[in-house]
C-alpha cells in the first residue's frame, strides 16, 4: 500500500526504507517527539517529504493530487477538531468536506454504536467531554469511504478499559468494511491486542519493523 | 442661509495651538512620557496639511486627466503601503501582492461607478471633486482591508488545527477556509456599518460639516454624505471581498498543503 524510499523530512525523519501493506493493522510507537504525527501526515499528502519517494500502490505520491489521495487515506487527528455546531452537523461535516451525500440516519447511528457515543445528536458539540469529542470524530471519520484509516493516538482521552473496548469495535468495523488501518498509539495494552505490524521509532528513524502476531482474534 | 465662509486668520490658528501646550504640561505633571509622540504628531499633522493645501491648490487650479490620475495612484499605493505596514504579522510577499489587487480593485471600480454614474461629473477628472472623494473612499477601503487581513491571519494561526482538521476530511483549501473566510469578511465590514448606523445622530461626518462650514444647505451635502457612504460601503465590501475570496491562496502550496507546515 505505502512504499518510502529514502525519505527525509526536514531534520525530522530519515527513512530510507519502509513498506506498509494493505489490509492490516499497523501500530506505531515511539516516544513523544520521535516523527510519529510526521510520518502519517507524510502518507496522506499534508505535508511532503523533503527527499525521497512516497509511493501509494506504486503510484508516486507526487503525481497525485492532494485533496483526493486525503479522502481515499482519513486521518484522525491527535486532538478532535469540534466545529461549531451541533453533535449531528459535527458529523456530516466530513462527508460535506468530501463532497458526499450526507449520511442517512441509520449510518449515523451504526457509528454512534461502534464507537459507543449515546448522546442527543442536536446538543451542542463544544460541550462534549475530552472523550466523547475524541469517539465523536472517530465516528466521523467512520462515515467516509476511505480505503486507509490513519489514526493518531486515538484512545489518548479514553481510560484503557473504554480504550479496548472501542478500539476492538473500531477495528472490527473496519475489517468489515475491508479498510487498512494505521495507528499511532502509546498503550501497550492496544498494541498487544491488535497490531499484526509493528513500526517503532526513534529520534526520526525506524529502530523497530515487524511482524507480530495480535492476541485479539477477530469475530 | 449666510454662504460667507469665516476665514481664521493666522495669528488665531496659532491661538488653537494652546491645546496641544495644555496637553504637554499635563503630561509633563503626570509623568506621562508621550511629550515627544503629541509633539510629532503635531509637527507631522501641521506640515503635511500644509504641503497638501499647496497641492491640492496647484492641482485644483490646472485640472488635467494626467495630474487626476496620479494623484488617485499615489493616494492608492500609499494606501496599500500602509495596509501592508498595519498587519500585526510577516506578510508574505503573495499576501502583499493580495493586499495590493484587492485595493485597488474595490477602489478603482467604486469611484469610477461613483464620478460617472452617481454625480456624473463632467469633465471626470475635476480634481476638486475626484480627490476629495476618492480620499474616503481609499482610505475606509484601506482600514477595512487591514481590519480584514488581520483577521484572517489571527484565524489561520489560532484555528489551523482546525483548518488541518478539514483537510483530513478531504476538504478543499478553499472549503477548509471558508469559515475563516467569512470572519475576516465580517471584521472588515462592521467598522464602516457601524459608522453608518451612528452617522448623523451621534456625529456629523467630516464631509458633510465640512459642506457646511464651506456654506452648503444640509440639504445638499446629505445627498452627498448619503452617496458618499454607499461609494464606500461597495468600496470595502469589493476590496474585502476579492480579499476573502482569494486570500486561502497565500496559506497554501500549489500541492494544497498549508505553507508554514512546510
Ligand atoms: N513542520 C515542522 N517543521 C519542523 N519541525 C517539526 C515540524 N513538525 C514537527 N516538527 C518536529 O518534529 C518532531 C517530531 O514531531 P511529531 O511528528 O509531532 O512527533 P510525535 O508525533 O512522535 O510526538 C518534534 O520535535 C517536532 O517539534
Ligand atoms: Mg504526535
Amino acid at each position: 500500500m505505502f512504499k518510502l524510499e529514502n525519505v527525509t523530512y526536514k531534520d525530522v525523519l530519515d527513512i530510507p526504507e519502509l513498506s506498509i501493506s494493505a489490509g492490516a493493522i499497523t501500530c506505531i510507537i515511539g516516544k513523544s517527539g520521535s516523527g510519529k504525527t510526521t510520518l502519517v501526515k507524510l502518507l496522506n499528502g499534508l505535508i511532503s517529504p523533503t527527499e525521497g519517494t512516497i509511493y501509494v500502490e506504486n503510484e508516486d505520491i507526487k503525481e497525485m493530487s492532494m485533496v483526493q489521495l486525503r479522502r481515499r487515506v482519513s486521518m484522525l487527528q491527535q486532538s478532535p477538531s469540534i466545529y461549531e455546531g451541533t453533535l449531528r452537523e459535527n458529523l456530516q461535516i466530513g462527508r460535506f468536506f468530501s463532497e458526499l451525500e450526507p449520511a442517512s440516519d441509520d449510518e449515523i447511528l451504526d457509528v454512534l454504536e461502534v464507537v459507543n457515543l449515546d448522546k442527543d445528536l442536536d446538543q451542542d458539540a463544544s460541550k462534549l467531554s475530552g472523550g466523547e469529542k475524541q469517539r465523536l470524530t472517530l465516528a466521523r471519520m467512520l462515515l467516509l469511504p476511505a480505503d486507509v484509516l490513519i489514526l493518531d493516538e486515538p484512545t489518548a482521552s479514553l481510560d484503557e478499559e473504554s480504550a479496548h473496548t472501542i478500539m476492538s469495535r473500531v477495528l472490527q468495523h473496519c475489517i468489515d468494511e475491508n479498510k487498512s488501518v494505521i495507528m499511532i498509539t502509546h498503550a501497550d495494552e492496544i498494541v498487544k491486542s491488535f497490531a499484526e505490524h509493528l513500526i517503532e521509532l526513534k529520534d526520526g528513524k525506524v529502530s523497530r519493523d515487524e511482524r507480530v502476531e495480535p492476541t485479539w482474534t477477530q469475530k | 442661509m449666510d454662504s460667507e465662509i469665516i476665514e481664521i486668520e493666522w495669528w488665531r490658528l496659532i491661538l488653537a495651538y494652546i491645546f496641544v501646550v495644555v496637553l504637554i504640561v499635563i503630561l509633563k505633571w503626570r509623568s506621562i512620557k508621550r511629550e515627544k509622540d503629541v509633539l510629532i504628531a503635531t509637527i507631522r499633522m501641521s506640515v503635511q496639511l500644509v504641503i497638501a493645501g499647496f497641492i491640492l491648490e496647484y492641482i485644483f487650479k490646472n485640472d488635467h486627466p494626467l495630474v487626476t490620475i496620479g494623484v488617485l495612484a499615489i493616494m492608492v499605493a500609499f494606501a496599500i503601503y500602509t495596509a501592508i505596514k498595519r498587519v500585526k504579522h510577516n506578510v508574505p510577499l503573495q499576501m502583499k501582492k493580495l493586499i495590493a489587487i484587492s485595493l485597488t480593485i474595490g477602489v478603482v471600480v467604486s469611484l469610477s461607478y461613483f464620478i460617472f454614474v452617481v454625480i456624473g461629473l463632467s469633465p471626470w477628472y475635476k480634481a476638486t471633486y475626484v480627490i476629495p472623494i476618492a480620499g474616503m473612499i481609499v482610505g475606509n477601503a484601506m482600514t477595512g482591508i487591514t481590519l480584514g487581513v488581520n483577521t484572517y491571519m489571527n484565524e489561520m494561526s489560532s484555528q489551523k488545527q482546525l483548518v488541518e482538521g478539514a483537510l483530513m476530511l478531504g476538504a478543499t483549501p478553499k472549503e477548509a477556509t471558508r469559515e475563516i473566510a467569512n470572519r475576516a469578511f465580517d471584521a472588515a465590514m462592521t467598522p464602516i456599518l457601524n459608522n453608518m448606523i451612528g452617522m448623523g445622530i451621534v456625529f456629523l461626518p467630516g464631509m458633510m460639516t465640512g459642506q457646511i462650514l464651506g456654506g452648503a444647505s444640509p440639504l445638499v451635502s446629505i445627498n452627498y454624505q448619503i452617496a458618499i457612504m454607499l461609494g464606500i460601503l461597495g468600496a470595502v465590501a469589493l476590496s474585502v471581498i476579492v480579499f476573502a475570496v482569494l486570500g486561502y491562496k497565500t496559506f497554501f502550496n500549489e500541492r494544497d498543503q498549508l505553507i508554514d507546515m512546510q
